[in-house]
């Protein structure tokens, strides 16, 4: 696993976002719209991606990780911040240098059904990102270029002429990650790229992503819920509660040592394929539900369910993102003394 | 005696035009008073059509149900649509999915759960709501008298399924099926519900069939885990047995299919190959051997039948994990 100072960005960083916020506004009014408040999906989100890792971004459904994932590729406009990619601020950029940008980055969606145009051909899904962005070098080239797609997708020649609709959920997802190569990117957003597929395939997806990571040099951003999954695949994880990121840090220490209570909670709910384990399972069961980000709760967004909660700052004081250990951040006043066991839950 | 006995339960459904769907192939099962029993497997697997067939709610057209599903000595299968009607809510709770579907969009969430109660135990309405109102305290929902009277959409997920908890659970059933009751819900609200089920279980002491594709959920719920593929049993063992030591191929494969959460990512994970659409009819072989790792010959030619191994274990293959020396067969 790679240990990188995440503080200072240097040429390793592909990607740096500072201080995102994505806001939607809820409109009221019927001939007239009239804003009466924000959904505050992303608010304040700093992060670093290097060159060549995989970065995993996890949480619960509404904390903002899709939208996040969206507003790196501009696909969603940001409200605020900064999102430079390679040197260059992708939150200024428009028209036609913001489109040739695109090339560089790719998404691959969760439903593979309906991110695949049901009426168009596999080889007409490929071949439209080459012509878009002038990388269709003749027939010749062209037919090369989606055989060595495929065969690195692990699909079959013949899967070209065919339509979506013809194959398994696990085969479409490789033709959406096929569409994303087809244009030689350097980052690869995945959202939820697994979650649709069964077991026994969700394995040979994971498996595929990371062969193609070495073949490609790529730099992944993987969003998901499943823990297990971004601890198997992810060289860093942030967690993100509400808008927010709680933690990072690289994925094998944010299983063995927590500082956030969230994540804390959130590690102890994921149920373990054996029996041992589960019965001696200390569950951290977070009372209530996730509140609304149109009305976040003031100072820790997380205080209104934290079993660590203190009387004083949590309620009032936001805490920053702040870095207790090498590469490792975490936005809780308190993380040192729950560490050390001074507070208690 | 078993509370519930499923025996040799096959659901097949005719389609116009096309070849008949056999869903379930043959599944027994029992179910004892008090106990969790798992149902696992991917989609596809019949896992939800056997629950709905126990319960007697697939459609009556173009389906095909034989077997016997014998609930205390009755079998549920020859019952009347107003039999059924009445054990349904009484005797037999069920817990589905996708809760904003399951629960009526136009109904307060109060009155549906007063509802089951007032239909099964003849309690009038103003009593019911009481009682209405008692178990959505009891299921963790919290201003139960505010709630009572809204609607499922301005609830969310987590209270969705616990009020349709409240309602299978509102008669004191004597089986609970719940049909992969946290799957559209988040890890933390799941870890909510999963420990509710498990309490009101025990206290009640219901027997829960437990259908689910994590086995996560399975290894920390049920007593005994039945392995499904196919519309077949093709394992089932008590579950620190069956974690412990997988004998079955698909099992086995599933298993290490799954990443863990307390495992590193260094691991490759080993798929199992192929998908569904690769199997072979029952008939013809093992339904599982054109994707298995230890597929024979005999596999593609002959149907392995079910086998009960010293341990109590039951198990349909011919050439099983974790054998001293694989059985060398030769084709015929």
């Amino acid at each position: 696993m790679m240990t990188v100072d995440s503080v200072v960005s240097d040429d390793r960083t592909l990607i740096d976002v500072d201080g995102l916020e994505v806001h939607f506004p809820i409109k009221r009014g019927i001939v007239v719209d009239r804003t009466v408040g924000y959904v505050y999906a992303v608010d304040g989100v700093s992060v670093r991606v290097h060159r060549g890792e995989t970065y995993g971004l996890v949480g619960e459904s509404g904390c903002g990780k899709s939208t996040l994932g969206k507003a790196l590729l501009r696909l969603e406009q940001p409200t605020a911040g900064s999102i430079v990619f390679d040197g260059t601020d992708l939150a200024e950029l428009k028209g036609e240098p913001l489109r040739r940008m695109r090339r560089r980055m790719q998404m691959v969606f969760q439903d593979s059904l309906s991110s695949l145009d049901p009426r168009q051909s596999v080889e007409s899904l490929l071949v439209e990102g080459l012509r878009a962005h002038g990388l269709d070098h003749g027939r010749e080239a062209t037919a090369t270029r989606l055989q060595e797609l495929l065969s690195a997708v692990g699909l079959p020649a013949s899967a070209l002429r065919k339509y979506p609709h013809e194959f398994s959920g696990g085969q479409r997802q490789r033709i959406g990650i096929a569409r994303a190569l087809a244009v030689d990117p350097d980052l690869v957003v995945a959202d939820e790229p697994v979650s649709a597929l069964d077991v026994s395939v969700q394995a040979q997806v994971l498996n595929l992503l990371t062969d193609l990571q070495d073949e490609f040099g790529l730099t992944y951003l993987v969003i998901a819920h499943d823990l297990a999954v971004v601890r198997h695949i992810a060289d860093r994880i942030g967690v993100m509660y509400l808008g927010g990121l709680v933690e990072e840090t690289g994925a094998d220490s944010l299983y063995a040592e927590p500082l956030h209570p969230y994540t804390r909670a959130l590690l102890s709910a994921v149920p373990v394929p054996e029996p041992e384990v589960e019965d001696r399972r200390e569950q951290i069961l977070l009372s209530g539900d996730l509140p609304s980000p149109a009305e976040p709760p003031t100072g820790c967004r997380f205080h209104t369910r934290c079993p660590w909660r203190q009387p004083q700052r949590c309620d009032s004081e936001r805490p920053e993102l702040r870095e207790v250990a090498p590469g490792h951040r975490v936005a809780c006043h308190y993380a040192e003394d729950i560490r050390d066991g001074l507070i208690g839950p | 005696m078993a509370l519930l006995e499923v025996r040799d339960l096959s659901v097949s459904f005719a389609r116009k035009g096309e070849p008949t769907v056999t869903a379930v192939d043959g599944i027994s099962f029992d179910v004892q008073p008090g106990r969790t029993v798992g149902l696992v497997g991917e989609s596809g697997c019949g896992k939800s059509v056997t629950s709905l067939a126990i319960m007697g709610l697939l459609p009556r057209r173009g389906t095909e149900v034989s077997g016997s599903v014998l609930f205390e000595g009755t079998d549920l299968l020859g019952l009347s649509q107003r039999d059924i009607e009445q054990r349904r809510g009484r005797d037999l709770g069920m817990v589905f999915q996708d809760p904003l579907s399951s629960l009526n969009p136009v109904v307060p969430i109060g009155l549906q759960v007063a509802e089951v109660i007032e239909r099964h135990r003849g309690v009038p309405r103003r009593a019911a709501m009481s009682q209405a109102r008692e178990l959505l305290d009891r299921v963790g929902i919290p201003d139960p008298d505010r709630r009572l009277k809204e609607y499922s959409h301005q609830l969310s997920g987590g209270m969705r399924q616990r009020a349709l908890i409240a309602m299978a659970l509102a008669c004191r059933p004597r089986l609970l099926i719940a049909d992969e009751p946290t799957t559209a819900l988040d890890v933390t609200i799941q870890a909510q519900i999963l420990d509710l089920l498990t309490t009101l279980v025990a206290d009640t002491g219901t027997a829960l069939i437990m259908i689910t594709h994590d086995l996560g959920v399975v290894a920390g719920m049920c007593d005994e885990v039945n392995v499904l593929y196919a519309g077949r049993v093709v394992e089932r063992a008590e579950r620190h047995e069956l974690f412990a030591a997988p004998r079955h191929p698909y099992t086995a494969g599933l298993m290490a299919s799954v990443p863990r959460l307390d495992s590193s990512g260094e691991q490759r994970l080993s798929p199992i190959s192929g998908s569904v659409a690769d199997n072979i009819p029952w008939e013809q072989g093992c339904a599982f051997c054109p994707r298995c790792s230890n597929a024979l010959q005999l596999c593609g030619q002959a149907t392995p039948e079910v086998e009960h191994t010293g341990d109590g274990r039951l198990l349909r293959c011919h050439n099983p994990v974790g054998e001293a020396t694989p059985i060398s067969v030769e084709g015929p």
